[in-house]
């Protein structure tokens, strides 16, 4: 098999000005809505509790968000995760409610909207772990509904899960801009760090758009993606210079459209098991991994294009020349039979 | 060309052992158990109880599987949960005599079914995060600033005693925050007074001022005090913690600190948070009383008569009981600290005692009045007070420095000086996390996670072997390989896995692969340019490796900065992510290649390669006409040859 049968070199660059253009309006519309609509922070940014409930019977959702205005938490949000019978609901901080009973004082309530009592159950499971665990039950001796889960974040903690956050995005960002820079030259170091923060910039757009919860899973997401992709500019830059090397009679942009021709088979095969990887876990890995793997695939598909037309269009734009990468008198630098000289593909 | 020496093939192979043995125990599931913990600060276990327990078990019969002391507990493993069952009523049997008052907590738990030769290598499996097998988390912020400022009243205290003793005449001590201030009305006085504090106050930076009526001395804290004077706070309220959770006989608690002022609780399988609160919450106290030591109380003590009016019955830590007065001398709140040392003189071991300046007063006064009686030091804990030690008093006892000396090793010693710190946190502490992750849902997101793994693994392995043939087959073991070593890797660490550590496993393969279609697409080329399979192996891979180093260095340098500036979740993922990283650059690139190797490198008149179909553009197209330069610079052979 061979996907790719490319007789000639496709003239990417031909297009660059459209390509820009799309990017440029992808981007501007992706910091308009970061602007307009803002990110749904998860409560790990912004403090607050989150409760995941059970019910045995498939969830009545209005029902259950009346129980719980009805507590007068403030604003409540209660909704459907992953299956019929699961709820989530998150509650704000609030100065006159002490954060830690906040979860205690919700389940106790839709219990008893479920005609039911807490008390603590104490069991050996059938491994042989014992568990205690508060439980409803009513009369009749069943469950109606279950704590699954509960998160409390204080909100200084939120914060500073925050800033750290952002340090860890800058210094991501910087250190790959110094090792660009360091490995080729301050062009493409410019040029492959805003290809790849217009990438993050639109997941960001995405999450913004869609309202979608943007947690530190995501924030980690969003930064291994980064550190992948910025790699197919380097690849791409690498083929660059080795074609500057090679084809002393071609134009910058004809060797810009060599070098992309020539990844991109293994551009587009390599994101793809990558992106096989990301699928399976969309498909298999249940809510809690779903907006982790939805930034993964935007993140890699963008990282595609954005390698591809934006990194190399700024390039390009930027006038990379022949001897921007080969320093005139180095005769070890020209030598194409060197085989330390640059990574091909 | 293509071949490995000798020990290139024994590392591949030596790897791939360790990979194994160290992957295996996280397969063998676990077994039901049971956990012997303390159940009382007073009472600490050791080697002994792990033959006791055994002889109990004997004794009814009931085999475990093993029996090991390990850490603070002992813990038995049974074959069924039957067994575990009946062992775990035989021993609470045998070990508590007395069912309402449990010395000991005798818990079921699981262990890991892994054999015994193996736990001897160390070769364990994996811890499992909270999220994958269920419990609470609560993540405690220590109150820095009280500890400072309990630390200063202690001092300012201290500060008085010594003007007094030396008298120096002063015109009050005040604490303000974390500074001590001290007036005096004359400058002589308060350069006299400077010459001791400094002397005496190491921790205090001492400032002079005056102004015109006044002469001020000014104590801060040392920064490098307050450092120690934190990290003590913490450590001792790890150490509390400690004695407190093992109390919900939990199989591994952890309790560890997590930055500079916040300590991170774990408990595996306890649901209730309400009862973990208020055990983590609860205060022991701790009171010093003089023993009753009259005719009728000795008798009391015997068990003869009755305990005396106005004297209480307590136990001694060896079980000995002895009368006490109701009357309360201290407190604990009067106790500053509490340490093991020597005697000055006799160079026996002692527990020395600090305390603030109305203990001392008050000790002060009832050590006079009581030379040659015995007091005793009780804490109390769930409302029963046991006596931690009582000694003799010796002299009057000013100055708030209490020495207890007697016949006991250093052991007893550190022992007793932690029980007397035990009582209190040295800080107050908030709940500013807390997570409760139910039991099934822990296991709901084993499977998903194992699930996400395993089928885009197999997407990623058919895609290969369908596309690259034979060295897809080669490139699909090499990144079975690096999910083994990374799994081996993460159990040799004893690294906790999370959803979000096995979501970094399953990215961290889909990124590997990357190196070996890198790899595959650059033999291909070579063999389109018409280079021959053996120099097309050679140079695909060695032309390969510079991208495959450049791809993970930027991949790595988004790991690290997550693994430096994450917490929680997100250091989980750094973790398994760098890991992953490194892994697979062995992988992708040593062992693919020692499979290649091994497969063509013997055969000499290699005529093709099996890599999948190597489409070639028609001769005489611009691309092959402009390969040309290209195509003599991969035929020319490489010369780096490893064999």
């Amino acid at each position: 098999m061979e996907f790719f049968r490319i007789k000639k070199d496709i003239p990417f660059m031909r297009h660059a000005l459209v390509f820009n253009a799309i990017s440029f309006i992808t981007f501007a519309l992706a910091v308009f809505f970061i602007a307009t609509r803002g990110l749904h922070l998860s409560i790990e940014f912004t403090g607050g509790t989150v409760m995941e409930v059970e019910y045995v019977q498939s969830a009545d959702i209005n029902r259950t968000r009346t129980t719980v205005e009805g507590l007068g938490f403030g604003e409540v949000q209660v909704q459907k995760f992953g299956t019929s019978h699961d709820v989530l609901i998150r509650l704000p901080v609030r100065d006159d409610v002490k954060q830690t009973e906040v979860a205690g004082r919700v389940f106790t309530a839709l219990c008893a909207a479920e005609s039911g009592t807490v008390d603590t159950k104490q069991y050996v499971t059938p491994q042989g772990e014992a568990v205690s665990r508060p439980s409803c039950s009513t009369a009749a001796g069943a469950e109606p509904v279950q704590l699954k889960r509960t998160e409390v974040v204080g909100p200084s903690v939120g914060a500073e899960l925050a800033r750290d956050g952002a340090i860890a995005l800058a210094v991501t960002v910087a250190g790959i801009m110094m090792y660009l820079a360091f490995r080729f030259e301050w062009k493409f170091a410019v040029a492959g760090i805003i290809a790849n923060l217009h990438d993050v910039i639109i997941i960001l757009g995405f999450f913004a758009f869609f309202q979608w919860e943007f947690s530190l899973a995501v924030l980690a997401a969003i930064l291994a993606v980064l550190g992948y992709s910025v790699n197919e500019s380097v690849v791409i830059f690498d083929r660059i210079r080795e074609t500057f090397r090679k084809f002393r009679k071609l134009t910058s942009l004809q060797v810009i459209d060599h070098a992309i021709t020539s990844t991109i088979s293994r551009t587009i095969i390599t994101h793809g098991s990558t992106q096989l990887m990301v699928v399976s876990m969309l498909l298999f890995g249940g809510p809690t991994l779903h907006y982790f793997a939805v930034a993964l695939t935007i993140g890699i598909l963008f990282g595609i294009y954005s390698s591809i037309f934006v990194a190399a269009g700024i390039a390009m734009w930027l006038g990379v020349k022949r001897e921007d990468l080969i320093k005139a008198g180095s005769g070890k630098e020209i030598d194409p039979n060197d085989p330390n000289a640059g990574a091909v593909v | 060309m293509n071949r490995y020496p000798l020990w290139k093939y024994a590392i591949l192979a030596v790897a791939l052992l360790v990979g194994l043995l160290y992957t295996l125990p996280n397969f063998y599931g676990e077994a039901p158990a049971v956990q012997v913990s303390s159940g009382k600060a007073t009472i600490k276990l050791d080697g002994s109880m792990a033959t006791r327990v055994q002889k109990l078990l004997d004794d009814a019969k009931l085999k475990p599987d093993f029996v090991q002391f390990e850490g603070s507990s002992v813990k038995a493993r049974f074959n069924d949960t039957d067994t575990q069952l009946k062992a775990k009523d035989v021993i609470s049997k045998g070990l508590n005599p007395d069912a309402s008052d449990p010395g000991y907590i005798v818990a079921l738990n699981l262990l890991s079914r892994s054999p015994e030769w193996m736990a001897r290598l160390r070769a364990l499996p994996m811890y499992l995060g909270l999220d994958l097998r269920g419990g609470v988390h609560f993540l405690m912020q220590v109150d820095m600033k009280a500890a400072l400022t309990k630390r200063a009243e202690a001092l300012s205290g201290d500060i008085r005693l010594v003007l007094r003793e030396k008298n120096i005449r002063h015109g009050g001590v005040s604490r303000d925050g974390n500074t001590v201030d001290v007036r005096f009305r004359d400058a002589a006085t308060a350069q006299q007074a400077l010459g001791l504090l400094t002397e005496q106050f190491v921790d205090l930076q001492w400032a002079m001022a005056g102004d015109g009526v006044d002469q001020r001395l000014t104590g801060t804290l040392k920064p490098e005090a307050a450092r120690r004077v934190q990290e003590q706070a913490v450590k001792q309220n790890i150490t509390t913690l400690h004695n407190r959770v093992n109390e919900l006989g939990t199989s591994e608690p952890v309790i560890q600190q997590q930055g500079l002022d916040r300590i991170v609780v774990q408990l595996p399988g306890v649901q209730d948070t309400a009862r973990a609160k208020g055990i983590i919450g609860r205060t022991a106290t701790l009171e010093i009383r003089m023993v009753n030591e009259s005719a009728e109380a000795r008798e009391a003590e015997r068990g003869a008569a009755p305990v005396p009016f106005g004297s209480e019955r307590f136990v001694e830590r060896g079980a000995a009981p002895i009368i006490l007065f109701r009357q309360v001398v201290l407190t604990g709140e009067n106790l500053t600290d509490a340490q093991s040392g020597f005697d000055s003189q006799t160079q026996q071991p002692s527990v020395n005692l600090t305390l603030d300046a109305k203990g001392s007063r008050v000790f002060k006064d009832v050590t006079r009045d009581n030379i040659g009686k015995r007091m005793a030091i009780v804490l109390f804990e769930k409302g029963k007070g046991e006596v931690v030690t009582a000694p003799v008093i010796r002299s009057e006892i000013g100055g708030g420095r209490v020495q207890i000396t007697g016949s006991m090793t250093t052991q007893e010693a550190s022992d007793q000086a932690l029980l007397l710190r035990a009582g209190s946190l040295a800080a107050p502490m908030e709940i500013i996390e807390e997570r409760t992750i139910g039991p099934s849902l822990g296991a709901e997101n084993i499977s998903k996670g194992f699930a996400s793994v395993t089928y885009g693994f197999a997407a990623i392995a058919v895609f290969m072997c369908a596309y690259y043939l034979l060295f897809g087959v080669f490139s699909s073991i090499a990144l079975a390989f690096n999910l083994l070593l990374l799994v081996a890797v993460l159990s040799m660490l004893q690294a906790t896995l999370t959803l979000p550590g096995i979501a970094a496993i399953a990215l961290t393969l889909g990124m590997a692969i990357d190196a070996n279609v890198l790899i595959n697409e650059r033999v291909r080329e070579e063999l389109r340019s018409g280079a021959g399979p053996q120099q097309a192996i050679q140079a695909g891979y060695e032309r390969a490796w510079g991208t495959i180093l450049d791809s993970n260095i930027t991949t790595l340098i988004a790991g690290l900065a997550l693994l430096t500036f994450g917490s929680g979740p997100v250091r989980g993922f750094a973790v398994v992510h760098c890991l992953g990283i490194l892994t697979s650059m062995f992988s992708a690139v040593v062992f693919s290649r020692g499979l290649v190797n091994l497969w063509y490198g013997g055969k000499k008149r290699l005529k093709s390669v099996s890599i999948g179909q190597v489409w070639r553009p028609d001769q005489g197209a611009v691309s092959d006409a402009e390969r040309a330069p290209s195509t003599a610079s991969s035929v020319t052979p490489v010369t780096v040859n490893k064999a």
